[in-house]
Order: structure tokens, then sequence, then C-alpha cells
């Protein structure tokens, strides 16, 4: 066998061996088991980095194309198979590196869990899943790997399942992506029955072919169907509601699954099929990453959990990365996948670091009261946690878009889309780059707020505050590793520019190709175009947004309080940070009309049909087989069935009178039986 | 007179002069004598048909000889299980012989 399909096959089952082994024999090693962990870990991050290294020496081509029969059935033949090009070698670095640093982080952030050797296995089971989407050929397969992640997201985020709010967040993941999942597989059924396959690059080719032409309709619909996948594992609008109750789950899980991987599973999903997306479907595409972009991060400026905070900044920022990609940004799209995937888990992990050492604080002065994920608990840790905050703050920056740092590049990539696509169609597409610039105010405001509140001032609970410690190494190593990832020049090399996204990046990721009715020149063209002027726009937003937040939470000019009441006069501080009302919509539009027809189907049901109807047929069965019994037993058993044995005993009792032992009679009976027979015969 | 007719005829009659003895005799010699003239007739039929049955070989005879032989052997038989039959029960008749009946 050819090694390089050796290795990807080691990168697929590594994390899955060590799934299989925490789960049977590491209760039995304990804590030392995480080492098998790490080490599968390790050489997956090491195959990684060799395929990546490889995409710099085969350009333009996959670098692995193999597939195996799965079976066929008919015409239908289903393979499982790798198609490794440069974007999957690139998100094979994302996963493998940041599952990595995330285990290291969790042999001290899990110490003393008393399921510690579980939670390594769903890790692996996790990266297994993740991984198996990247390297997937064909939409059947990424569709299983899709459903696992899902699996491991729910195991996850409900590992606390002590808390019933962890076991129900753990549910409401679960079912929220199974909406999105339906629509996925009806789309995946519509593209095989439109092409015949579910191979991704025979579906690129037959649609480049022309063969969807006359069918542009159908194909928009089957994109957009399954763009639904993504905006459940996306946490698009409508379906972001799941997202942030996942907060529940261990804050490193929440780096791994819920900001760096999964959730950006559907934005690489969208990256894969890009090509066979019509314009109407990537508009649609678009609006609902606008939208989610806008409105979560308004959402994200009330909360007060750092989780949510990010939670809500992750959402908005998929929804930044699914905007491009609707704008037909393709490059921009997942180059934000990945410079997002770096600093938003490090924001993570520097949280988490944070409610690490508030846990401890507190419960050093037997404070169990006190919520040790909300902001306003925490305040002045800059002093107490150094290394925390430094690279909080530089992923921070990352993230509002500030240059120098790799946020900004990405961002700026995506804003120019939409700039771009404004000055192709006019009209109300304005709002995309409105959308976009707005999120991106409020983005560098809410984030420059967190670290405020979290690391400046003064500290709300001075008793805790002089028991928290900066954590130890394995905390800290992943969070100076993420940070540094998080500035710009690892993404401009060999460049040395900061402030220019052309690097190994757009060297390896092309500028993408669609054949399905998307001018990808005159996009490209476009957004080349647009750069500087969304450059110097975003520019001005990221400092607007980050003056405020200095204004009103660092030096305290203006008070948020008042600030909060104003906005609340036409209902906008409720409204943000009420979440949009969007639970309480679903619960009055959804839920509860549910519910009450399940109420009313079940009356209908119980009342009706079981206690009438069904018991009803019960009763006329009763009757029916008590006549049948009747005469079953008079008639035909008593008279029928007996008299056939009277009749036998009769006949018996006669015949016995004839064989009398005389064989006289015998002799007799014989040659009068002759005689007859002989005259029978005769006469014929 | 020396036609196939006569030779049947006549051999019909012996038939059922036997049979009409097993038939009606009790005794079990009698019944043994009535079998025998069958016997015989059954040989005069052979031998009949033989000589008028259009055939040159010599079948019939050689069937009558195994008749005759057979009478002899069956003979020497009954006669036997007749005079066990008296040692038992101290009569021929063999409607007397009905121990085995049920």
């Amino acid at each position: 066998m050819n090694p390089t399909i050796i290795f990807a096959l080691s990168i697929l089952f590594l994390p899955l061996i060590s799934f299989v082994f925490q789960i049977f024999f590491g209760w039995r090693i304990g804590r030392s088991a995480h080492w098998v962990s790490l080490i599968c870990l390790g050489i997956v991050l090491a195959l990684s980095m060799g395929f990546f290294a490889n995409a710099f020496l085969i350009e333009d081509i996959p670098i692995l194309m193999d597939s195996v029969t799965w079976f066929s059935t008919g015409d239908f033949t289903l393979t499982l198979g790798f198609n490794i090009n440069q974007v999957a070698a690139i998100m094979l670095v994302v996963v493998s590196l940041i599952s990595f640093l995330v285990h290291v982080y969790s042999t001290e952030y899990m110490k003393g869990d008393p399921r510690y050797n579980r939670y390594f296995g769903f890790l692996g089971l996790f990266t297994f899943s993740m991984n198996g989407i990247v390297l997937a050929d064909n939409l059947i397969m990424m569709y299983v790997f899709w459903e696992l992640v899902g699996l491991s997201s729910y195991l996850l985020i409900g590992f606390w399942f002590e808390k019933d709010s962890a076991a129900d967040a753990g549910k409401k993941a679960f079912l929220t992506n199974r909406v999105g999942d339906i629509g996925m597989f009806i789309g995946i059924m519509m593209l095989f029955f439109l092409f015949g396959t579910v191979n991704i690059e025979d579906i690129v080719y037959e649609v480049s072919l022309g063969i969807a032409d006359g069918y542009m309709a159908l194909l928009t619909t089957a994109g957009i169907l399954v763009f639904l996948g993504a905006v459940g594992k996306s946490a698009q609008f409508p379906l972001h509601i799941w997202l942030p109750d996942a907060m529940e789950g261990p804050t490193p899980v929440s780096a791994l699954i819920h900001a760096a991987t999964m959730v950006a599973a559907g934005v690489y999903m969208i990256v894969r099929i890009f090509a066979f997306l019509t314009p109407a479907a990537l508009q649609v595409i678009a609006i609902v990453g606008a939208v989610t972009a806008l409105m979560s991060a308004i959402i994200a400026i009330t909360q007060n959990d750092i989780k949510r905070v990010l939670a809500y900044s992750t959402i908005s920022q998929l929804g930044y990365m699914i905007l491009a990609l609707g704008v037909g940004a393709y490059q921009a799209g997942f180059f934000h996948l990945t410079t997002h995937a770096m600093f938003k888990a490090c924001l993570f992990l520097a949280s988490g670091s944070v409610i690490h050492a508030m846990h401890h604080g507190l419960h050093t002065v037997k404070d169990h009261h006190t919520d040790a994920q909300d902001m306003r608990n925490m305040g002045g840790l800059k002093s107490r946690m150094p290394v925390t905050y430094w690279t909080m703050l530089i992923a921070t920056l990352a993230l509002s878009g500030i240059p120098l740092f790799s946020g900004f590049l990405s961002k700026d990539a995506i804003l120019a889309g939409t700039v771009a696509y404004f000055h192709m169609h006019h009209g109300w597409t304005i709002f995309l780059p409105i959308a976009g610039f707005g999120a991106a105010v409020i983005t560098a405001f809410y984030m420059f707020r967190l670290i405020f509140m979290t690391f400046h001032g003064t500290p709300a609970k001075p008793d805790a505050y002089k028991n928290i410690h900066e954590n130890t190494l394995p905390m800290t190593v992943p969070l100076m590793v993420l940070s540094l990832l998080s500035v710009a020049i690892f993404f401009t090399l060999p460049g040395l520019n900061p402030i220019v996204n052309h690097g190994w990046f757009t060297h390896l990721v092309s500028t993408g190709e669609n054949y399905a009715g998307l001018m990808m020149e005159e996009t490209v063209e476009g957004i080349h175009h647009a750069h500087g002027t969304a450059m110097t726009i975003s520019l001005i937003v990221a400092a607007l947004g980050v003056f405020f937040a200095t204004l009103v939470y660092y030096l305290k000019k203006i008070d948020a309080q008042n600030m909060a009441k104003a906005m609340n006069r036409v209902g906008l501080y409720n409204l943000s940070f009420n979440k949009f009302y969007i639970d309480e919509i679903y619960n009055t539009v959804l839920y509860k009309p549910f519910f009450w027809w399940c109420f009313v189907f079940s009356k209908i049901d119980w009342d009706y049909f079981d206690q009438k109807f069904i018991d009803g047929w019960g009763w006329v069965t009763l009757k029916i087989s008590e006549a049948s019994g009747y005469s079953d037993y008079n008639w035909l058993d008593q008279k029928l069935v007996d008299g056939f044995g009277k009749l036998a005993h009769y006949f018996s009792n006669e015949l016995k009178q004839t064989q009398s032992g005389v064989i006289q009679n015998y002799v007799m009976g014989g040659v009068f039986g002759l005689l007859i027979i002989l005259i029978i015969f005769q006469s014929i | 007179m020396d036609n196939l007719t006569s030779y049947l005829v006549i051999s019909g009659i012996l038939f059922s002069l036997g049979l009409f003895g097993v038939m009606t005799r009790r005794n079990g010699v009698a019944v043994l004598m009535g079998i025998e003239l069958i016997l015989n007739a059954a040989g005069l039929n052979f031998i009949a048909f033989n000589r008028f049955g259009g055939m040159h070989r010599l079948d019939g005879h050689v069937f009558s000889i195994f008749i005759i032989v057979l009478a002899a052997a069956e003979a020497a038989v009954a006669l036997a299980i007749i005079i066990n039959l008296f040692k038992n029960l101290e009569t021929v008749d063999i409607d007397q012989a009905d121990r085995m009946k049920g």
C-alpha cells in the first residue's frame, strides 16, 4: 500500500485508538493514561504537518485521492475515500494542532475529575470524527462523520451530566443540529438524484460540464438544503441557539469543539462544495451569514458570563466566514476559519484559565455561591495572571481586527468581499458590508469590554483575589503557542509585511472556482479593488470599538448603566440582553404549540382512539370469541368430532362380527367375492 | 370328446368338489382332501392347456409334476399339523382350533 494512505489512515484512526483505549482500559490505569492520548495526538499532529509540508511540494492537485468500495447495489456504488487537497491539509493541521494543545491543557484543567479517562476518550472520539469530515471525499461519508462529531459534541457538552443544565444543553445541541442535518441529508439526496453520485469531485466535474444547466433551480435548492447542515453545525441564525448553551461543557471542550473545529466544519463543508453552489444559493448563504454576524455581536455586548460572550463572538465570527463564502470571497472565508481557530481557541483556553483560577480562589475562601464565570465577579486579574492576560490580549487584538495580528488580515479580506459584492449588485446588498462593518465595531467593543472587566479595574472579590494564581505550564504553554500563532506574521510568510495578506496561505489556497454561474474572475477582481477601501474602514471601525470600550470600561468616562438605560429607551439593551428573545420566540411559536398539539393528539389517541375504538374492538372480539367458543365446543367438538369417533366405534363393532376365526367363512367370502367380480367382469 | 372343453369341464368339476369339501367339512383331514382335489384340478388344467394350447414344449408337464410334489409336501406338513392338533385338543375339528380368537 502507498505509504501516504497509511499516513492518512493513521491520522484518522489513531484518535479512535485513543478513544477505545481510554474507555476500555484507561480507568484501570488512572491519570497517567493520558500519555496514550497525548502520544496518539502527537503522532497525528506530526503526520498532519507532513501533509501540510507536502501541500507546498504538490501544488494545485490533491495530495491524496483514493477510495475503496463500501458497497454497491445495482448501478449505485458507494465508496469511502480520502481527498486531501491543499484546503484539507491546512484544516488537518488546524484540527490536530488545537486538539493536541487542548489535550495538553486538559491534563491540568480536568485534574481530579472522577471521569478523567472518559473525558480523554471523548476528545479522541471527537478528533477521529472531525478528521473524518476533513478527509472525506464524498458527501455521504462526510455526513456519517458529521453525525459523529454531533455525537461527541453531545457527550462532551453533557460531560458533567449531574448538572441538569449541562444535560439539557447537550440535548438541545443535539436536537437543534438534527434540524439542520435533515435538510443536509435531503440536499445530498437531491444532488445524488441530479448527478447520480455523491463524490464531491465528480459533482464538481459534472457541473463544470454543464450537465445541470437545465436544473439550476434544483441545484440551488439542493445547495441551500446542504447549507442547512452548516447552519446547524456552524450555529448560524436561526439555529444558533444551541451554541451559547453548549458552554456548559468543560472549557477546553468549548475551545476545541465549539470555537475552533466542529463549528467550523459547516464552513469547511461549504468550502468543499463551493464550486457547485449557484449564485442564488450563495446569496441566501451571504444573508444568513450577515444576519448571524451582526445579531450575535449585538447580543455579545450585554452578556456577563465570560464564556457566553466568547460563544456569541464565535457565532458572529462563523457568520463572517459564511458571509465571506456567500459573497464569493472563498479564500477569505477559509482564511478566517484558520486564523479564527487559533485566536478563538486561545481566548477560550485563556477564559478557562481565568475560570480555573477563580474557582481555586473562591474555593479557598469557601465561597461556593459566587459564579466563577461571571465577569462582574472578576477584575484586576492582570497582575495575578500575567501569562493569561497577555496571551488573551493578543488573541483579542487578533479578533478585533487590529493590524499586525492575524484576524486583521482575514477579516479585512472578508469585508473587501462584501464591499465588492455591493459594487457588483448594488441595491439592498449594501446591508452585507454594513452588517460586516457593524459587527466589526461591536466585536472590538465587546472584546475590550471583556478584557477590561476581567483583568483591569478593582477586584470585585478581594478575599478570593488574594488566592488567585497563574496556572501551571500545561495550561499556559498552549496559550502561548496559540497566541503566537495569532500574530499576523505567521500567515504572511514568506512576506514580512504584516498588513498585506499575500503569503503561503494565499499561495496554497486558490481564489476558488465556481462552475454554477458565479463569475469568479470579476469577484476576485472586485475584492482586489475593494481592498484598500475595506482596510481603511475596518481600521476606523476597530479603533472606534476599542475607543468606546476604553471610554466606558477602562476610563469610566461614560457610565455603563446610564448607557444601558439610554439604549433601553428604544428597547435595545433588553433586546440584546435577552438574546433577541429568540429562545422565547421558539418557545412561543414552536415548543408551546407543539406541546399543545401533543396534548391534543394524546387526548384523541388515548381517550377516543384507544379507549373507545381499540377497546371497542376488544369488546367485539370478546363477544365473537364467546360465540365462536360456544359453537366450537357444543357443535364442532361435541357433535362433529365426537360423532366421527362414535361412527368409527359403531362400524368397528359391527365389522368385528365378521372376524369369526372360522376359516371356512373366509374362504366362502373369498369365493363369493370372486364370483361376484367374475360376474361383473363378465357383464362388461 | 378329445378336446379342451371336456378337460376343462372335468377340471372345473374337480375344483368345485374340492372347494365344496374345503368349505363344508369341519374335519381337518377332509379339508385337506378338498385341497388335494383343487390341486389336482389345477394340474389337469396345466396338462390340458399344454396339449391343446398349441405349445410344443413341456412347460405344463413340468408344472403338474411340481404340483404333485407340492401336494405331497403339503399333505405331509398338513397331516403333521392335524396330528398335533389332535394331540392337543383330542379332535380334528378345525372349528375347535380357535384359541387365538380375541
